[in-house]
């Protein structure tokens, strides 16, 4: 039984709802106008919403100055390699712990988790201080490295709840047919397993894109990636608010964009399934 | 339908991620521990000794150290007041039928996408600057002073900044929890009576009790090492002000090269976070075996 909604009170609802959502929305936008702003608009008052004559000079003038693309290659090579990386060692890990639980599984899977609270700073001094001595700081090589152990409980669970859900008895149909354990995970696991695999993807990228604490203590100009690069505005020279804006709208909008793909994944992911 | 073969194969393709996991875990983590005990400046290499207990008399009688655990408690205790409830609200009004629904859900949930350096810079240098920030504009056009708020309410800046980051989080993890409530369950309260405030309290929340208790858990853990927003804005400042327990940390190792006196700040952060993290472990142990 559908409830009936007056339109009355849908039309207000909608308004409401319009005008917060604006108004959480609205730095977002506010970085993505002042981007094509000159830096004497982007300090102007009264400010101007739209009515600017529109300049894209700031995202040459970065790219220029700084070596934009740089950081963004760097960010795209540590976010991807990272959780490729992951991906690689997790998929048969979370791929046995669904279909062969033992007797520890849970306990293993828990205790997986639990790393995942080990605050930072408990151990930035040690792994600072190897990479120091093992020339890894400011590398691609290092962070790619940290970030696929940080965020490998978070890959483990989620591929593990995902796996979970393919029915056993498929698997069982498969063998009485006669499948061998490779065509079985071959042409029946793979396909169901995709989809899992590819929300894991996505929502690990974000989350290793936007990691910032090893990112910052561990690059400093060769391999930083954008969290690092931004961090750079924060004791500018001159006026920077446009440019700040235009290196901002770069760094977020990839990520943005993934990231609305994902909204179901990411209360999956980010609750270790405890939220479904 | 295990066999012996399929288990020590599964064990294998376990191994790599058991393996590295918990090298990640305890190589370093015995190192800090180790490095805890030391007298241990990068500055004079050489002259590490053994110091027992001091370097945890030290940190945990420092001045700073006291500033820096009540910073850490009211930053994680104000976003995490501000998230819920926001949330709760965001996401009774996000379930309610509306025009336009899925634009406004992405709209919400986008500052979650943004990185801590971008959303840190943006708020302090183009909303809360005092001479040429909106806010400041908005103040001054009201007849208002202009108000500095990274001065003169630091912690409550960066305690704004971090909100608007994870407000989307729990929005989406509460309104995706209030969409797998029961209707009929409601229209039943509803015929019999129940107005819209028993209806909440009596209904949604408790039903919503598991959902904030899994969004306060999750954003503890990450709210407790909260860094970059603090190292963009203020650098800690002034004073102590916003100095939280991982930026005490930070600055006591790598900018005062205090080996010793940061791994020991190390540990207690580690210890503070497993407090929190026992109450996590045991919720989503519950649910695995539902």
């Amino acid at each position: 039984m559908a409830r009936a909604v007056s339109n009355r009170r849908k039309l207000i609802v909608t308004l409401i709802a319009w005008t917060i959502g604006l108004a959480i929305f609205f730095p977002i936008l506010w970085t993505f106008l002042t981007s094509f702003k000159t830096e004497a608009e982007a300090i102007a008052s009264p400010p101007s919403l739209f009515l600017f004559d529109w300049t894209t000079e700031n995202y040459a003038e970065v790219q220029s100055r700084s070596n934009y693309s740089l950081h963004f290659a760097n960010s795209v090579i540590i976010s991807l390699g990272s959780t490729l990386l992951g991906l690689l060692i997790a998929i048969p890990a979370a791929w046995s712990m669904a279909f062969v639980p033992g007797k520890h599984t849970k306990d293993i899977l828990m205790w997986m988790l639990s790393t995942k609270m080990l605050p930072p700073v408990g151990v930035l001094i040690p792994i600072y201080l190897m990479f120091r001595d093992t020339g890894l700081l400011d590398t691609r090589m290092g962070l790619v490295l940290v970030l696929t152990l940080i965020n490998l409980p978070i890959i483990v669970w989620m591929l593990y709840t995902y796996f979970k859900e393919i029915p056993v008895d498929i698997l069982e149909a498969a063998r009485m047919d006669g499948a061998t354990l490779w065509s079985e995970i071959i042409y029946v696991l793979t396909p169901m397993a995709v989809p899992g695999i590819a929300s894991t993807l996505l929502l690990n990228v974000i989350l290793a894109w936007n990691e910032a604490f090893w990112t910052l203590n561990l690059t400093a100009a060769k391999a930083a990636p954008l969290t690092a690069f931004i961090a750079s505005y924060s004791s500018p020279e001159g006026l920077f608010y446009a440019k700040l804006s235009a290196a901002s709208t770069m760094a977020i909008a990839p990520i943005l964009i993934l990231g609305w793909f994902s909204q179901k994944q990411l209360v999956r992911g980010l609750t270790f399934g405890a939220v479904k | 339908m295990a066999t012996a073969h399929s288990r020590s194969a599964a064990r294998l393709m376990m191994s790599p991620a058991v393996i590295l996991l918990l090298g990640w875990m305890i190589v370093p983590l015995s190192m800090t521990i180790y490095f805890s005990f030391l007298r241990y400046n990068l500055l004079s290499p050489g002259t590490e000794a053994w110091t027992g207990f001091d370097n945890y008399r030290y940190f945990l009688t420092d001045p700073a150290f006291f500033d820096a655990l009540g910073n850490t408690l009211v930053l994680v205790l104000g976003v995490l007041v501000i998230t819920v409830i926001g949330g709760i609200l965001l996401g009774l009004l996000l379930d309610q039928p509306f025009f336009g629904q899925g634009i406004v859900r992405i709209l919400v949930i986008a500052p979650f996408f943004v990185m801590p350096t971008v959303s840190a810079l943006v708020w302090k240098n183009m909303f809360m600057n005092p001479v040429n920030g909106l806010f400041a504009y908005l103040a001054t056009a009201v007849g208002l002073e202009p108000f500095d708020f990274l001065s003169h309410a630091p912690l409550a800046s960066i305690i704004l900044i971090v909100s608007w980051q994870w407000l989307p989080f729990a929005t989406l993890i509460l309104l995706t929890a209030l969409q797998s409530l029961d209707q009929e369950q409601l229209e039943a309260a509803e015929m019999d009576g129940a107005g819209p405030v028993n209806r909440f309290t009596f209904i949604m929340l408790p039903h919503l009790g598991r959902a904030i208790t899994v969004v306060i858990l999750i954003q503890t853990i990450f709210l407790l090492s909260v860094f970059a927003e603090i190292l963009v804005t203020t650098n800690g400042g002034p004073g102590t002000a916003t100095t939280n327990l991982t930026y005490l940390v930070y600055v006591q190792s790598l900018l005062q090269f205090d080996v010793g006196g940061g791994s020991a700040g190390g540990i207690v952060a580690v210890i503070l976070a497993n407090i929190v993290a026992i109450f996590l472990m045991r919720m989503i142990g519950k649910n695995l075996d539902a």
